[in-house]
Protein backbone atom coordinates (compact mmCIF):
# COMPACT_ATOMS: atom_id res chain seq x y z
CA UNK A 1 0.00 0.00 0.00
CA UNK A 2 1.64 3.17 -1.05
CA UNK A 3 -1.26 6.08 -0.16
CA UNK A 4 -2.67 5.25 3.03
CA UNK A 5 -1.56 7.85 5.28
CA UNK A 6 -3.44 6.31 7.85
CA UNK A 7 -2.41 3.28 8.03
CA UNK A 8 1.33 4.10 8.29
CA UNK A 9 0.57 6.24 10.80
CA UNK A 10 -1.02 3.45 12.29
CA UNK A 11 1.85 1.32 11.47
CA UNK A 12 4.72 3.35 13.67
CA UNK A 13 1.55 2.88 16.80
CA UNK A 14 1.89 -0.57 16.45
CA UNK A 15 5.82 -0.82 15.97
CA UNK A 16 6.12 1.24 18.92
CA UNK A 17 3.71 -0.92 20.82
CA UNK A 18 4.72 -4.17 19.72
CA UNK A 19 6.20 -7.45 21.78
CA UNK A 20 5.34 -10.57 22.28
CA UNK A 21 2.44 -11.17 23.91
CA UNK A 22 2.52 -13.91 27.00
CA UNK A 23 1.65 -17.79 25.85
CA UNK A 24 1.79 -18.74 22.22
CA UNK A 25 -0.74 -19.12 19.68
CA UNK A 26 -0.22 -22.56 19.48
CA UNK A 27 -2.69 -23.86 22.00
CA UNK A 28 -6.31 -24.68 21.87
CA UNK A 29 -8.59 -21.26 21.43
CA UNK A 30 -9.93 -20.15 24.32
CA UNK A 31 -13.16 -19.15 21.84
CA UNK A 32 -14.38 -20.71 18.62
CA UNK A 33 -16.81 -19.88 16.41
CA UNK A 34 -17.83 -22.54 13.45
CA UNK A 35 -19.67 -21.64 11.02
CA UNK A 36 -22.04 -19.58 12.83
CA UNK A 37 -24.88 -17.90 10.84
CA UNK A 38 -27.63 -15.63 11.89
CA UNK A 39 -30.14 -13.46 10.52
CA UNK A 40 -32.84 -10.88 12.20
CA UNK A 41 -36.23 -11.99 9.70
CA UNK A 42 -35.01 -11.90 6.75
CA UNK A 43 -31.81 -9.92 6.69
CA UNK A 44 -28.71 -11.61 6.87
CA UNK A 45 -26.19 -10.36 8.88
CA UNK A 46 -23.56 -13.18 9.73
CA UNK A 47 -23.51 -16.18 6.99
CA UNK A 48 -21.09 -18.54 8.18
CA UNK A 49 -18.28 -17.12 10.33
CA UNK A 50 -15.15 -19.30 11.20
CA UNK A 51 -12.93 -17.91 13.98
CA UNK A 52 -10.38 -19.09 16.48
CA UNK A 53 -9.29 -16.79 18.76
CA UNK A 54 -5.99 -17.14 20.86
CA UNK A 55 -5.36 -17.15 24.20
CA UNK A 56 -3.44 -14.25 25.96
CA UNK A 57 -3.89 -12.67 22.76
CA UNK A 58 -5.91 -9.67 21.30
CA UNK A 59 -7.97 -10.27 18.29
CA UNK A 60 -9.50 -6.56 16.59
CA UNK A 61 -12.67 -7.09 15.03
CA UNK A 62 -12.66 -3.85 12.50
CA UNK A 63 -15.69 -3.58 9.99
CA UNK A 64 -18.11 -0.47 9.15
CA UNK A 65 -21.44 0.25 10.43
CA UNK A 66 -23.92 -1.89 10.79
CA UNK A 67 -21.73 -5.61 9.27
CA UNK A 68 -22.79 -7.48 12.08
CA UNK A 69 -19.74 -7.09 14.74
CA UNK A 70 -21.69 -6.51 18.15
CA UNK A 71 -23.91 -9.12 17.05
CA UNK A 72 -20.70 -11.50 16.73
CA UNK A 73 -19.20 -10.40 20.05
CA UNK A 74 -22.93 -11.38 21.19
CA UNK A 75 -22.48 -14.36 20.24
CA UNK A 76 -19.54 -15.00 21.70
CA UNK A 77 -21.13 -15.20 25.45
CA UNK A 78 -25.05 -16.76 24.36
CA UNK A 79 -25.83 -13.02 24.35
CA UNK A 80 -27.31 -13.98 20.79
CA UNK A 81 -27.73 -17.72 19.64
CA UNK A 82 -26.61 -18.58 16.48
CA UNK A 83 -29.44 -19.55 13.82
CA UNK A 84 -26.86 -22.70 12.27
CA UNK A 85 -23.35 -23.42 13.56
CA UNK A 86 -21.62 -23.22 17.06
CA UNK A 87 -19.75 -21.59 19.49
CA UNK A 88 -17.18 -22.69 22.09
CA UNK A 89 -15.29 -21.55 24.87
CA UNK A 90 -12.45 -23.41 25.93
CA UNK A 91 -13.47 -26.23 23.99
CA UNK A 92 -17.18 -26.72 25.09
CA UNK A 93 -20.18 -25.96 23.27
CA UNK A 94 -21.90 -23.12 24.90
CA UNK A 95 -23.97 -22.36 22.03
CA UNK A 96 -27.17 -24.25 23.04
CA UNK A 97 -26.80 -24.48 26.55
CA UNK A 98 -29.65 -22.99 28.43
CA UNK A 99 -29.32 -19.96 29.92
CA UNK A 100 -28.81 -21.12 33.70
CA UNK A 101 -25.64 -23.15 32.68
CA UNK A 102 -24.34 -19.84 30.99
CA UNK A 103 -24.16 -18.25 34.40
CA UNK A 104 -20.46 -19.46 35.17
CA UNK A 105 -18.97 -19.25 32.03
CA UNK A 106 -20.64 -15.48 31.72
CA UNK A 107 -18.35 -14.67 35.05
CA UNK A 108 -15.29 -15.06 33.47
CA UNK A 109 -16.06 -13.21 30.79
CA UNK A 110 -16.66 -9.20 30.67
CA UNK A 111 -18.17 -7.45 28.35
CA UNK A 112 -18.08 -3.51 27.16
CA UNK A 113 -21.46 -2.76 25.45
CA UNK A 114 -20.95 -0.32 22.68
CA UNK A 115 -23.97 1.69 24.52
CA UNK A 116 -22.03 1.01 28.28
CA UNK A 117 -25.29 0.09 30.05
CA UNK A 118 -24.82 1.21 33.10
CA UNK A 119 -27.46 0.53 35.27
CA UNK A 120 -28.89 4.17 35.61
CA UNK A 121 -30.68 3.81 39.08
CA UNK A 122 -27.26 3.32 40.37
CA UNK A 123 -24.17 5.33 41.21
CA UNK A 124 -20.89 5.09 39.60
CA UNK A 125 -18.97 3.22 42.43
CA UNK A 126 -22.51 0.54 43.05
CA UNK A 127 -21.98 -0.21 38.98
CA UNK A 128 -18.74 -0.78 38.81
CA UNK A 129 -19.02 -3.22 42.18
CA UNK A 130 -22.11 -4.89 40.49
CA UNK A 131 -20.67 -7.73 39.16
CA UNK A 132 -18.59 -8.99 42.43
CA UNK A 133 -22.06 -7.75 44.04
CA UNK A 134 -24.38 -9.70 42.34
CA UNK A 135 -22.30 -13.13 41.93
CA UNK A 136 -21.89 -13.55 45.45
CA UNK A 137 -18.32 -12.92 45.18
CA UNK A 138 -17.96 -10.07 47.16
CA UNK A 139 -19.88 -11.82 49.91
CA UNK A 140 -16.46 -13.24 51.20
CA UNK A 141 -14.62 -9.62 51.24
CA UNK A 142 -14.93 -6.77 53.66
CA UNK A 143 -16.70 -3.52 52.55
CA UNK A 144 -13.78 -1.58 52.91
CA UNK A 145 -11.79 -4.17 50.50
CA UNK A 146 -14.59 -3.87 47.95
CA UNK A 147 -14.28 -0.20 47.84
CA UNK A 148 -10.91 -0.22 47.36
CA UNK A 149 -11.04 -2.83 44.58
CA UNK A 150 -14.02 -0.42 43.00
CA UNK A 151 -11.35 2.80 44.05
CA UNK A 152 -8.99 1.23 42.11
CA UNK A 153 -10.06 0.36 38.89
CA UNK A 154 -11.75 3.88 38.65
CA UNK A 155 -8.07 4.82 38.95
CA UNK A 156 -7.37 2.85 36.18
CA UNK A 157 -9.68 4.63 33.89
CA UNK A 158 -9.01 8.55 35.38
CA UNK A 159 -12.51 7.84 36.85
CA UNK A 160 -11.49 8.41 40.69
CA UNK A 161 -13.41 10.61 43.13
CA UNK A 162 -16.47 9.78 40.57
CA UNK A 163 -18.07 7.36 42.85
CA UNK A 164 -20.95 8.90 44.22
CA UNK A 165 -22.34 10.43 40.55
CA UNK A 166 -24.88 8.81 38.69
CA UNK A 167 -24.53 7.40 34.98
CA UNK A 168 -26.99 10.79 33.85
CA UNK A 169 -24.85 12.93 35.35
CA UNK A 170 -21.76 11.55 32.96
CA UNK A 171 -20.52 12.74 29.82
CA UNK A 172 -20.45 10.24 27.30
CA UNK A 173 -16.74 9.53 27.45
CA UNK A 174 -16.99 9.47 30.95
CA UNK A 175 -19.45 6.81 30.93
CA UNK A 176 -17.38 4.70 28.63
CA UNK A 177 -14.50 4.79 31.28
CA UNK A 178 -16.97 4.18 33.86
CA UNK A 179 -18.17 0.63 32.28
CA UNK A 180 -14.86 -0.39 31.17
CA UNK A 181 -13.95 0.10 35.54
CA UNK A 182 -16.85 -2.21 35.58
CA UNK A 183 -15.55 -4.97 32.98
CA UNK A 184 -12.17 -5.17 35.14
CA UNK A 185 -13.51 -4.74 38.44
CA UNK A 186 -13.81 -8.75 39.09
CA UNK A 187 -11.17 -10.73 41.36
CA UNK A 188 -10.22 -13.41 40.16
CA UNK A 189 -9.10 -10.99 36.63
CA UNK A 190 -11.73 -11.73 33.79
CA UNK A 191 -10.24 -14.82 31.20
CA UNK A 192 -11.67 -12.88 28.18
CA UNK A 193 -12.63 -9.29 27.84
CA UNK A 194 -14.71 -7.95 25.18
CA UNK A 195 -14.70 -4.61 23.99
CA UNK A 196 -17.50 -3.23 21.76
CA UNK A 197 -15.94 0.13 20.82
CA UNK A 198 -14.23 0.94 23.98
CA UNK A 199 -12.01 4.47 22.25
CA UNK A 200 -15.49 5.59 20.66
CA UNK A 201 -16.21 8.76 21.64
CA UNK A 202 -13.05 9.70 23.60
CA UNK A 203 -10.60 12.43 23.06
CA UNK A 204 -7.10 10.84 20.98
CA UNK A 205 -5.61 11.08 24.35
CA UNK A 206 -7.80 9.36 26.10
CA UNK A 207 -8.26 6.48 23.70
CA UNK A 208 -4.55 6.17 24.26
CA UNK A 209 -4.86 5.82 27.90
CA UNK A 210 -7.59 3.14 26.93
CA UNK A 211 -5.43 0.95 24.39
CA UNK A 212 -2.54 1.23 26.97
CA UNK A 213 -4.78 -0.16 29.21
CA UNK A 214 -5.80 -3.23 27.09
CA UNK A 215 -2.23 -4.14 26.30
CA UNK A 216 -1.62 -4.21 30.34
CA UNK A 217 -4.14 -6.80 30.94
CA UNK A 218 -3.25 -8.81 28.74
CA UNK A 219 0.64 -8.40 29.70
CA UNK A 220 -0.15 -8.59 33.50
CA UNK A 221 -3.48 -10.64 33.77
CA UNK A 222 -2.81 -12.44 30.42
CA UNK A 223 -6.26 -11.89 29.77
CA UNK A 224 -7.46 -12.54 25.90
CA UNK A 225 -9.33 -9.48 24.58
CA UNK A 226 -11.48 -8.84 21.86
CA UNK A 227 -11.86 -5.12 20.72
CA UNK A 228 -14.35 -4.45 17.83
CA UNK A 229 -13.51 -0.86 16.63
CA UNK A 230 -13.30 1.39 13.85
CA UNK A 231 -11.09 3.59 14.86
CA UNK A 232 -7.88 2.34 13.25
CA UNK A 233 -5.48 3.92 15.26
CA UNK A 234 -6.71 1.81 18.63
CA UNK A 235 -6.84 -1.13 16.15
CA UNK A 236 -3.12 -0.85 15.30
CA UNK A 237 -2.17 -0.14 19.00
CA UNK A 238 -3.77 -2.92 20.74
CA UNK A 239 -4.43 -5.81 17.89
CA UNK A 240 -2.08 -8.63 17.72
CA UNK A 241 -4.65 -9.71 14.71
CA UNK A 242 -6.98 -7.92 12.77
CA UNK A 243 -10.09 -9.35 10.94
CA UNK A 244 -12.33 -7.28 9.14
CA UNK A 245 -16.30 -8.03 8.95
CA UNK A 246 -17.70 -7.39 5.57
CA UNK A 247 -21.49 -8.72 4.76
CA UNK A 248 -21.42 -11.39 7.49
CA UNK A 249 -17.87 -13.54 6.52
CA UNK A 250 -14.11 -12.18 7.37
CA UNK A 251 -12.28 -10.46 4.27
CA UNK A 252 -8.95 -10.14 5.69
CA UNK A 253 -7.07 -11.35 8.59
CA UNK A 254 -4.14 -10.96 10.05
CA UNK A 255 -1.44 -8.43 11.41
CA UNK A 256 -1.25 -5.06 10.39
CA UNK A 257 1.09 -5.07 8.88
CA UNK A 258 -0.23 -8.15 6.30
CA UNK A 259 -3.83 -6.09 6.35
CA UNK A 260 -1.82 -3.55 4.79
CA UNK A 261 -0.77 -5.55 1.71
CA UNK A 262 -3.86 -6.91 1.51
CA UNK A 263 -5.39 -6.11 -2.39
CA UNK A 264 -8.75 -6.34 -1.27
CA UNK A 265 -10.71 -3.47 -2.76
CA UNK A 266 -12.91 -2.94 0.39
CA UNK A 267 -10.46 -4.04 2.68
CA UNK A 268 -8.06 -1.01 0.96
CA UNK A 269 -11.27 1.30 1.12
CA UNK A 270 -12.36 1.05 4.42
CA UNK A 271 -8.26 1.13 5.86
CA UNK A 272 -7.99 4.47 3.27
CA UNK A 273 -11.48 5.92 4.63
CA UNK A 274 -12.85 6.09 1.17
CA UNK A 275 -15.96 5.51 0.50
CA UNK A 276 -17.54 2.44 -1.77
CA UNK A 277 -18.87 3.87 -5.02
CA UNK A 278 -22.11 2.21 -4.37
CA UNK A 279 -22.59 4.35 -1.04
CA UNK A 280 -22.04 7.56 -2.94
CA UNK A 281 -24.92 9.03 -4.05
CA UNK A 282 -24.76 11.73 -6.66
CA UNK A 283 -28.51 13.27 -6.39
CA UNK A 284 -28.84 17.29 -6.16
CA UNK A 285 -29.01 17.92 -2.57
CA UNK B 1 -62.23 -11.48 -7.85
CA UNK B 2 -64.58 -10.99 -4.99
CA UNK B 3 -63.39 -14.08 -3.90
CA UNK B 4 -59.91 -13.04 -3.76
CA UNK B 5 -60.47 -10.30 -1.21
CA UNK B 6 -62.50 -12.40 0.91
CA UNK B 7 -59.98 -14.75 1.16
CA UNK B 8 -57.33 -12.34 1.85
CA UNK B 9 -59.08 -10.54 4.51
CA UNK B 10 -59.74 -14.29 5.94
CA UNK B 11 -55.99 -14.48 5.82
CA UNK B 12 -55.12 -11.42 7.62
CA UNK B 13 -57.97 -12.16 9.86
CA UNK B 14 -56.18 -15.28 11.07
CA UNK B 15 -52.56 -14.25 10.86
CA UNK B 16 -53.91 -11.33 13.75
CA UNK B 17 -55.58 -13.94 15.84
CA UNK B 18 -52.34 -16.12 15.84
CA UNK B 19 -50.36 -13.48 16.44
CA UNK B 20 -52.56 -12.25 19.54
CA UNK B 21 -52.36 -16.02 20.83
CA UNK B 22 -48.75 -16.49 20.62
CA UNK B 23 -48.13 -13.02 21.95
CA UNK B 24 -50.80 -14.17 24.84
CA UNK B 25 -48.54 -17.22 25.31
CA UNK B 26 -45.34 -15.77 25.17
CA UNK B 27 -46.91 -13.29 28.16
CA UNK B 28 -48.12 -16.62 30.06
CA UNK B 29 -44.76 -17.93 29.82
CA UNK B 30 -42.81 -14.73 31.13
CA UNK B 31 -45.04 -14.45 34.01
CA UNK B 32 -44.68 -17.83 35.17
CA UNK B 33 -41.06 -17.68 34.71
CA UNK B 34 -40.77 -14.02 37.08
CA UNK B 35 -43.39 -16.22 39.45
CA UNK B 36 -41.29 -18.74 39.75
CA UNK B 37 -38.17 -16.99 41.77
CA UNK B 38 -41.05 -16.34 44.32
CA UNK B 39 -40.08 -18.89 46.74
CA UNK B 40 -36.62 -18.76 46.10
CA UNK B 41 -36.45 -15.13 47.59
CA UNK B 42 -38.51 -15.26 49.89
CA UNK B 43 -35.63 -16.61 51.70
CA UNK B 44 -32.63 -14.60 50.19
CA UNK B 45 -32.07 -11.20 51.67
CA UNK B 46 -31.08 -9.58 48.62
CA UNK B 47 -33.90 -10.16 47.02
CA UNK B 48 -35.95 -8.99 50.30
CA UNK B 49 -33.97 -5.79 50.06
CA UNK B 50 -35.17 -5.63 46.10
CA UNK B 51 -38.81 -5.74 47.36
CA UNK B 52 -38.49 -2.93 50.00
CA UNK B 53 -37.11 -1.10 47.57
CA UNK B 54 -39.55 -1.20 45.01
CA UNK B 55 -42.13 -0.99 47.45
CA UNK B 56 -40.81 2.15 48.79
CA UNK B 57 -41.15 3.57 45.09
CA UNK B 58 -44.52 2.39 44.29
CA UNK B 59 -46.17 3.30 47.64
CA UNK B 60 -44.52 6.82 47.83
CA UNK B 61 -45.52 7.75 44.22
CA UNK B 62 -48.72 6.74 44.13
CA UNK B 63 -50.48 7.39 48.02
CA UNK B 64 -51.11 10.70 47.00
CA UNK B 65 -53.05 10.25 43.69
CA UNK B 66 -55.05 7.28 45.29
CA UNK B 67 -56.30 9.33 47.72
CA UNK B 68 -57.18 11.79 46.11
CA UNK B 69 -59.09 8.80 43.55
CA UNK B 70 -60.86 7.72 46.17
CA UNK B 71 -62.02 11.16 47.61
CA UNK B 72 -63.50 12.58 44.49
CA UNK B 73 -65.41 9.21 44.05
CA UNK B 74 -66.50 9.12 47.13
CA UNK B 75 -68.15 12.51 46.74
CA UNK B 76 -69.34 12.88 42.98
CA UNK B 77 -71.28 9.32 43.93
CA UNK B 78 -73.07 11.31 47.02
CA UNK B 79 -73.57 14.16 45.13
CA UNK B 80 -74.93 12.16 42.29
CA UNK B 81 -77.43 10.13 44.13
CA UNK B 82 -78.70 12.26 47.35
CA UNK B 83 -81.33 13.87 45.50
CA UNK B 84 -82.78 10.63 44.83
CA UNK B 85 -82.63 9.21 47.81
CA UNK B 86 -83.69 12.18 49.34
CA UNK B 87 -86.91 12.29 46.97
CA UNK B 88 -87.76 8.70 47.91
CA UNK B 89 -87.63 9.68 51.66
CA UNK B 90 -84.15 7.12 51.56
CA UNK B 91 -81.52 9.50 52.54
CA UNK B 92 -80.42 7.90 55.39
CA UNK B 93 -79.55 5.12 53.45
CA UNK B 94 -77.61 6.73 51.06
CA UNK B 95 -74.43 5.44 53.41
CA UNK B 96 -75.17 2.13 52.33
CA UNK B 97 -75.26 2.39 48.44
CA UNK B 98 -72.01 4.83 48.09
CA UNK B 99 -69.45 2.76 50.92
CA UNK B 100 -70.68 -0.57 49.08
CA UNK B 101 -70.17 0.48 45.91
CA UNK B 102 -67.22 2.28 46.53
CA UNK B 103 -65.42 -0.21 48.55
CA UNK B 104 -66.73 -3.16 46.78
CA UNK B 105 -66.15 -1.85 42.88
CA UNK B 106 -65.06 1.75 42.45
CA UNK B 107 -62.56 1.95 45.05
CA UNK B 108 -60.59 -1.15 43.86
CA UNK B 109 -61.37 -0.54 40.07
CA UNK B 110 -60.64 2.93 39.52
CA UNK B 111 -57.17 2.83 42.14
CA UNK B 112 -56.13 -0.16 39.68
CA UNK B 113 -56.64 2.06 36.64
CA UNK B 114 -54.59 5.41 38.49
CA UNK B 115 -51.98 2.72 39.44
CA UNK B 116 -51.47 1.44 35.66
CA UNK B 117 -51.00 4.50 34.83
CA UNK B 118 -48.87 5.59 37.96
CA UNK B 119 -47.02 2.94 38.98
CA UNK B 120 -47.36 0.94 35.58
CA UNK B 121 -46.18 3.94 32.95
CA UNK B 122 -43.19 4.22 35.36
CA UNK B 123 -42.07 0.46 35.27
CA UNK B 124 -42.40 -0.12 31.37
CA UNK B 125 -40.32 3.59 30.59
CA UNK B 126 -37.76 2.02 33.24
CA UNK B 127 -38.00 -1.11 31.88
CA UNK B 128 -37.77 -0.06 28.23
CA UNK B 129 -35.18 2.36 28.93
CA UNK B 130 -33.15 -0.54 30.00
CA UNK B 131 -33.98 -2.33 27.31
CA UNK B 132 -32.85 0.00 23.93
CA UNK B 133 -29.78 1.03 26.28
CA UNK B 134 -28.60 -3.02 26.10
CA UNK B 135 -28.88 -2.61 30.24
CA UNK B 136 -30.78 -6.25 30.20
CA UNK B 137 -28.61 -7.85 28.09
CA UNK B 138 -25.33 -6.58 30.13
CA UNK B 139 -27.70 -8.39 33.14
CA UNK B 140 -27.31 -11.12 31.17
CA UNK B 141 -23.73 -10.72 30.19
CA UNK B 142 -22.72 -10.67 33.83
CA UNK B 143 -25.02 -13.71 34.92
CA UNK B 144 -28.11 -12.00 36.66
CA UNK B 145 -31.50 -13.31 35.33
CA UNK B 146 -33.07 -9.64 34.63
CA UNK B 147 -36.78 -11.74 35.00
CA UNK B 148 -35.67 -12.28 38.61
CA UNK B 149 -33.76 -9.18 39.06
CA UNK B 150 -36.11 -6.76 37.70
CA UNK B 151 -39.46 -8.62 37.33
CA UNK B 152 -39.94 -10.22 40.42
CA UNK B 153 -39.97 -7.95 42.82
CA UNK B 154 -41.88 -5.38 41.09
CA UNK B 155 -44.57 -7.76 40.59
CA UNK B 156 -44.47 -8.99 43.98
CA UNK B 157 -44.77 -4.99 44.81
CA UNK B 158 -47.37 -4.38 43.03
CA UNK B 159 -49.17 -7.53 44.09
CA UNK B 160 -48.78 -6.54 47.75
CA UNK B 161 -49.16 -2.71 47.73
CA UNK B 162 -52.28 -2.81 45.35
CA UNK B 163 -54.55 -4.41 48.25
CA UNK B 164 -52.81 -1.66 50.24
CA UNK B 165 -53.59 1.79 48.53
CA UNK B 166 -56.95 0.34 47.34
CA UNK B 167 -57.64 0.66 51.83
CA UNK B 168 -56.61 4.45 51.23
CA UNK B 169 -58.57 5.30 48.63
CA UNK B 170 -61.77 3.53 50.03
CA UNK B 171 -60.91 4.99 53.20
CA UNK B 172 -61.23 8.62 51.13
CA UNK B 173 -64.10 7.54 49.43
CA UNK B 174 -66.23 6.98 52.57
CA UNK B 175 -64.74 10.20 54.10
CA UNK B 176 -65.59 12.34 50.85
CA UNK B 177 -68.86 10.66 51.08
CA UNK B 178 -69.66 11.39 54.31
CA UNK B 179 -68.52 15.23 54.00
CA UNK B 180 -70.93 15.69 51.24
CA UNK B 181 -73.73 14.05 52.99
CA UNK B 182 -73.20 15.07 56.16
CA UNK B 183 -71.54 18.05 56.01
CA UNK B 184 -73.12 19.36 52.70
CA UNK B 185 -76.42 18.28 52.65
CA UNK B 186 -76.93 18.04 56.23
CA UNK B 187 -78.46 14.23 57.11
CA UNK B 188 -77.88 13.18 61.05
CA UNK B 189 -74.69 11.11 61.28
CA UNK B 190 -76.32 8.52 63.38
CA UNK B 191 -78.51 6.90 60.98
CA UNK B 192 -76.18 7.37 57.97
CA UNK B 193 -73.51 5.23 59.64
CA UNK B 194 -76.12 2.79 61.59
CA UNK B 195 -77.40 1.62 58.47
CA UNK B 196 -73.74 1.77 56.50
CA UNK B 197 -72.90 -0.72 59.35
CA UNK B 198 -75.65 -3.00 58.99
CA UNK B 199 -75.40 -3.50 55.06
CA UNK B 200 -72.06 -3.13 54.39
CA UNK B 201 -70.30 -6.29 55.31
CA UNK B 202 -66.44 -7.11 55.68
CA UNK B 203 -67.07 -9.63 52.53
CA UNK B 204 -67.51 -6.64 50.56
CA UNK B 205 -64.13 -5.02 51.60
CA UNK B 206 -62.42 -8.18 51.30
CA UNK B 207 -63.88 -9.36 48.15
CA UNK B 208 -62.87 -5.93 46.67
CA UNK B 209 -58.95 -6.15 48.25
CA UNK B 210 -59.21 -9.60 46.59
CA UNK B 211 -59.67 -7.92 43.34
CA UNK B 212 -57.15 -5.22 43.51
CA UNK B 213 -54.36 -8.04 44.29
CA UNK B 214 -55.39 -8.83 40.58
CA UNK B 215 -55.49 -5.66 39.64
CA UNK B 216 -51.89 -5.50 41.01
CA UNK B 217 -50.44 -8.59 39.43
CA UNK B 218 -51.53 -7.76 36.49
CA UNK B 219 -50.47 -4.26 35.85
CA UNK B 220 -47.30 -5.37 37.54
CA UNK B 221 -46.75 -8.24 34.90
CA UNK B 222 -48.04 -6.15 31.89
CA UNK B 223 -46.19 -3.33 32.10
CA UNK B 224 -42.73 -5.08 32.77
CA UNK B 225 -43.13 -7.29 29.61
CA UNK B 226 -44.04 -4.55 27.45
CA UNK B 227 -40.91 -3.09 28.57
CA UNK B 228 -39.05 -6.13 27.79
CA UNK B 229 -40.48 -5.84 24.79
CA UNK B 230 -40.62 -2.12 23.24
CA UNK B 231 -39.04 -1.66 19.95
CA UNK B 232 -35.75 0.49 19.90
CA UNK B 233 -35.59 4.01 19.98
CA UNK B 234 -37.00 6.24 22.46
CA UNK B 235 -40.54 6.06 20.04
CA UNK B 236 -40.47 2.70 21.13
CA UNK B 237 -40.73 3.32 24.90
CA UNK B 238 -43.43 5.64 24.74
CA UNK B 239 -45.31 2.96 22.60
CA UNK B 240 -44.91 0.55 24.75
CA UNK B 241 -45.60 2.93 27.74
CA UNK B 242 -49.15 3.76 25.96
CA UNK B 243 -49.83 -0.09 25.25
CA UNK B 244 -49.11 -1.30 28.66
CA UNK B 245 -51.79 1.08 30.13
CA UNK B 246 -54.49 0.51 27.75
CA UNK B 247 -53.41 -3.16 28.20
CA UNK B 248 -53.88 -2.95 31.83
CA UNK B 249 -56.52 -0.78 31.57
CA UNK B 250 -58.82 -3.55 29.63
CA UNK B 251 -57.59 -6.62 31.84
CA UNK B 252 -58.38 -4.94 35.05
CA UNK B 253 -62.12 -4.36 33.66
CA UNK B 254 -62.30 -7.71 32.15
CA UNK B 255 -61.19 -9.81 35.47
CA UNK B 256 -63.43 -7.05 37.22
CA UNK B 257 -66.20 -8.96 35.53
CA UNK B 258 -65.56 -11.94 35.66
CA UNK B 259 -64.22 -11.96 39.45
CA UNK B 260 -67.78 -10.08 40.37
CA UNK B 261 -68.88 -13.31 38.54
CA UNK B 262 -67.02 -16.14 40.59
CA UNK B 263 -67.03 -14.32 43.93
CA UNK B 264 -71.14 -13.44 43.82
CA UNK B 265 -71.60 -17.20 43.49
CA UNK B 266 -69.52 -17.40 46.35
CA UNK B 267 -71.24 -15.79 48.57
CA UNK B 268 -74.88 -16.87 47.60
CA UNK B 269 -74.15 -20.13 48.29
CA UNK B 270 -72.41 -19.19 51.78
CA UNK B 271 -75.14 -16.79 52.48
CA UNK B 272 -77.46 -16.87 50.12
CA UNK B 273 -78.91 -13.46 48.54
CA UNK B 274 -79.14 -10.23 50.41
CA UNK B 275 -81.06 -7.77 49.79
CA UNK B 276 -80.58 -3.91 50.39
CA UNK B 277 -82.88 -2.46 48.73
N1 LIG C 1 -31.97 -7.49 18.02
C1 LIG C 1 -31.97 -7.20 16.71
N2 LIG C 1 -33.09 -7.32 16.00
C2 LIG C 1 -33.11 -7.04 14.68
N3 LIG C 1 -32.05 -6.64 13.98
C3 LIG C 1 -30.89 -6.50 14.64
C4 LIG C 1 -30.79 -6.77 16.03
N4 LIG C 1 -29.52 -6.54 16.42
C5 LIG C 1 -28.88 -6.15 15.30
N5 LIG C 1 -29.69 -6.12 14.24
C6 LIG C 1 -29.31 -5.76 12.88
O1 LIG C 1 -28.12 -6.45 12.54
C7 LIG C 1 -27.24 -5.61 11.82
C8 LIG C 1 -25.89 -5.60 12.48
O2 LIG C 1 -25.98 -4.93 13.71
P1 LIG C 1 -24.73 -4.68 14.64
O3 LIG C 1 -25.23 -3.93 15.83
O4 LIG C 1 -24.02 -5.93 14.90
O5 LIG C 1 -23.83 -3.74 13.73
P2 LIG C 1 -22.36 -3.23 14.06
O6 LIG C 1 -21.44 -3.85 13.08
O7 LIG C 1 -22.07 -3.41 15.49
O8 LIG C 1 -22.52 -1.69 13.71
P3 LIG C 1 -21.93 -0.43 14.50
O9 LIG C 1 -20.51 -0.30 14.10
O10 LIG C 1 -22.75 0.70 13.98
O11 LIG C 1 -22.12 -0.69 15.94
C9 LIG C 1 -27.88 -4.25 11.76
O12 LIG C 1 -28.40 -4.06 10.45
C10 LIG C 1 -29.01 -4.30 12.77
O13 LIG C 1 -30.12 -3.59 12.29
MG1 LIG D 1 -21.96 -2.27 17.10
Amino acid sequence: MSSGTASSLSFETRLDAARQPAGGSDGPPIVELRDVHKSFGTQPVLGGINLRIARGRTTVIIGRSGTGKSVLLQHIVGLIRPDRGEVFIEGRRISHLPERELVEIRREISFVFQLNALFDSMTVAQNVAFPMVESGRARHMSAARLRELVRTRLELVGMAGFEHKRPAELSGGEKKRVALARAIAVEPPPKVILYDEPTAGLDPQRSDVINRLVRRLQDEFHVTSVVVTHDMRSAAAVGDRILMLWNGRFIADGSLLELASVKDEHVRRFLEGRAEPSDIIEKPI
Amino acid sequence: MPARVFSSLFERLGALIIARISGFGRFAVFSLYAASFIPADLLSRRAWGRLLQQSLQIGTRSVPVVMITGMFVGMVLAVQAYRQFESAGLGDRLGVIVNLTVISELGPVLAGVMLAGRVGGALTAEIGTMNITEQLIALRSMGTDPIRFLVTPRFLACLVLTPLLTCYANLLGSFGAWLITVKVYGQDSGPYWEYTRQFVELWDLNSGLFKSMFFGGSIGLISCYRGFHCRRGAEGVGEACTGAFVASFIVILVLDFFLNIVMNGVYELRYGFKPII
